[in-house]
């Protein structure tokens, strides 16, 4: 089974087969931006970098920016998320994921934390 | 206008929030749980299913000793009319036509009581006391709690309790003590639901809640439910929807005014602003508050500019969320009325992206009051 890959802005990568990466959020930010109930996705082919927003979340509440620190190239997005937003909630590593990417430089995953690692800086906010 | 947090006061249910696992939020210089542990989806949801109870202690509780015409110099409802142990919504004007604040007023034997928005509660209290105290006294209860119950099975539950509940009408109220607790307790609220409010000196609060809560078709609800839920019935938000600028005419409101100021031979109406709101009444407003329903699931969000097909601005949202009910993202604001129709069509522009809505009839839920 392939591990996830974790981002300082609450994101999960996990590399396919294929070298492409799955993004999603973690149950952590699920859980901090409550229940959500619209998500914006970029279109197949958009840019991504370490300063652009990658996707809207919005909860009931909130409008929430999901910024990644990593540069890529957006191949396909959940198409599930259009009338099912609440898969985020509920199955935020699985059924809930965002998009699949490619990165400019997959060797920058080696530099993500992993899950133990995800789960300290997590308890250390 | 952020307060700083020393100021912050706390209801007497605190500890209790916290016990569920309350997420709590500044409003109105209280803290007040947002939502609990299940989300404000679920808790809307079970709302309209069995019955929340919601803390809104912080909501101002004003008692009004004085006769009724007295209040008629503040709000343009027919109080002299309001019968001992009913209740009436209203609002308080300003002399520009505006709505100041929106209140329940109930009648008791001894005084009139208002309920009042949390934070308007001391200008309230203020605009009372200059407008009404030479005939009227004015207290501001600083030691009772409010909590709603609300829902379709909030009868049955307090029914159990006290079998009086059962038979108490829609928008009346009654006194008595329940399971030893003293409550004036009227059948109403703000979800759209049947329900009741109940005041109760907050040294009793927190076992009287507890006691509800123990009650399994009882789950507590936040701040972020009760404002669903009052979107999708319709209700307007004071400071939000309804505010100084907005006269209750083209709020949609003018359901308040009393009959006898619209009748030919009308009795002279006292409340403030009188002329400008009864002239709207007969001409209309050049802006109307009307229910929007996007096409997408997206949120139209408050402050939101909203054009009509020829590319003018036509209005703007002034409360939007996902309805979990409706199962849709709803909204209210005010359009100018070349475009209030219902099946007028609007467009908004959100991150660059142009979402159309519909102009659509309110409440997005039917009421189910008690009647």
């Amino acid at each position: 089974m392939t591990t996830l890959k974790f981002t300082t802005e609450h994101e999960w990568l996990r590399q396919e087969d294929n070298g492409e990466v799955t993004v999603g959020i973690t149950d952590y930010a699920q859980q901090q931006l409550g229940d959500i109930v619209y998500v914006e996705l970029p279109a197949s082919g958009a840019r991504f970098d370490a300063v652009a927003n990658l996707a809207i979340i919005e909860s009931v509440k909130a409008v929430g920016e999901i910024t990644m620190p990593i540069a890529g190239t957006v191949i396909e997005t959940n198409p599930r998320l259009v009338d099912e937003p609440e898969l985020v909630n509920q199955d935020p590593e699985g059924a809930g994921w965002l998009l699949r990417a490619t990165l400019d430089d997959a060797g920058v995953l080696e530099t993500l934390m992993d899950e133990a690692a995800y789960q300290l800086f997590v308890a250390s906010l | 206008m952020e307060t700083a947090p020393h100021d912050i006061q706390s209801t007497p249910l605190e500890s209790l929030h916290l016990e569920l696992g309350a997420k709590l939020v500044p409003f109105a210089g209280y803290a007040m749980p947002l939502q609990y542990r299940v989300g404000i989806v679920q808790e809307h949801l079970h709302t309209r299913a069995a019955a929340s109870l919601f803390d809104v202690s912080h909501m101002g509780q004003i008692v009004v000793e004085g006769p009724a015409a007295a209040l008629e110099r503040v709000v343009p409802g027919d109080i002299a009319s309001l019968g001992l142990w009913r209740q009436r919504y209203s609002v308080l004007t300003s002399e520009t036509g505006g709505i100041l604040d929106d209140l329940m007023i109930t009648h008791t034997p001894e005084h009139f009581f208002l309920i009042v928005n949390a934070a308007n509660k001391r200008q309230d209290a203020d605009h009372l006391r200059a407008r009404l105290a030479r005939d009227c006294a004015i207290r501001v209860v600083e030691d009772h709690a409010l909590l709603a119950l609300q829902g379709p099975a909030a009868a049955s539950v307090l029914g159990d309790l006290e079998p009086r509940m059962h038979t108490l009408a829609f928008m009346s109220a009654l006194r008595l003590p329940v399971a030893g607790v003293p409550c004036l307790i009227s059948r109403s609220g703000y979800t759209g639901e049947d329900g009741f409010e109940i005041s109760l000196p907050a040294a009793r609060a927190l076992e009287f809640a507890r006691l509800l809560l123990r009650d399994p078709r009882v789950a507590p609800a936040g701040l972020g439910a009760r404002d669903s839920l009052r979107l999708e019935a319709g209700l307007c938000l004071a400071g939000t929807d309804i505010d100084a600028t907005r006269s209750p005419v083209e709020a949609g409101l003018s359901w308040v005014l009393a009959k006898k100021y619209l009748a030919p031979a009308s009795a002279p109406p006292h409340f403030p602003g009188a002329p400008i709101i009864l002239d709207q009444v007969s001409h209309g407003t050049p802006m109307v508050r009307v229910g929007i329903k996007p096409q997408s699931r997206i949120p139209f969000r408050h402050g939101l500019a909203l054009c009509g097909q020829d590319g003018q601005v036509a209005g703007h949202v002034t409360s939007g969320t996902f309805g979990p009910s409706v199962n849709a993202s709803i909204a209210m604001g005010y359009v100018a009325r070349a475009y209030a129709a219902p099946g007028s069509r609007l467009v908004a522009t959100i991150r660059d992206r142009q979402h159309t809505a519909e102009i659509v009839p309110m409440p997005f839920t039917p009421h189910r009051y008690h009647r």
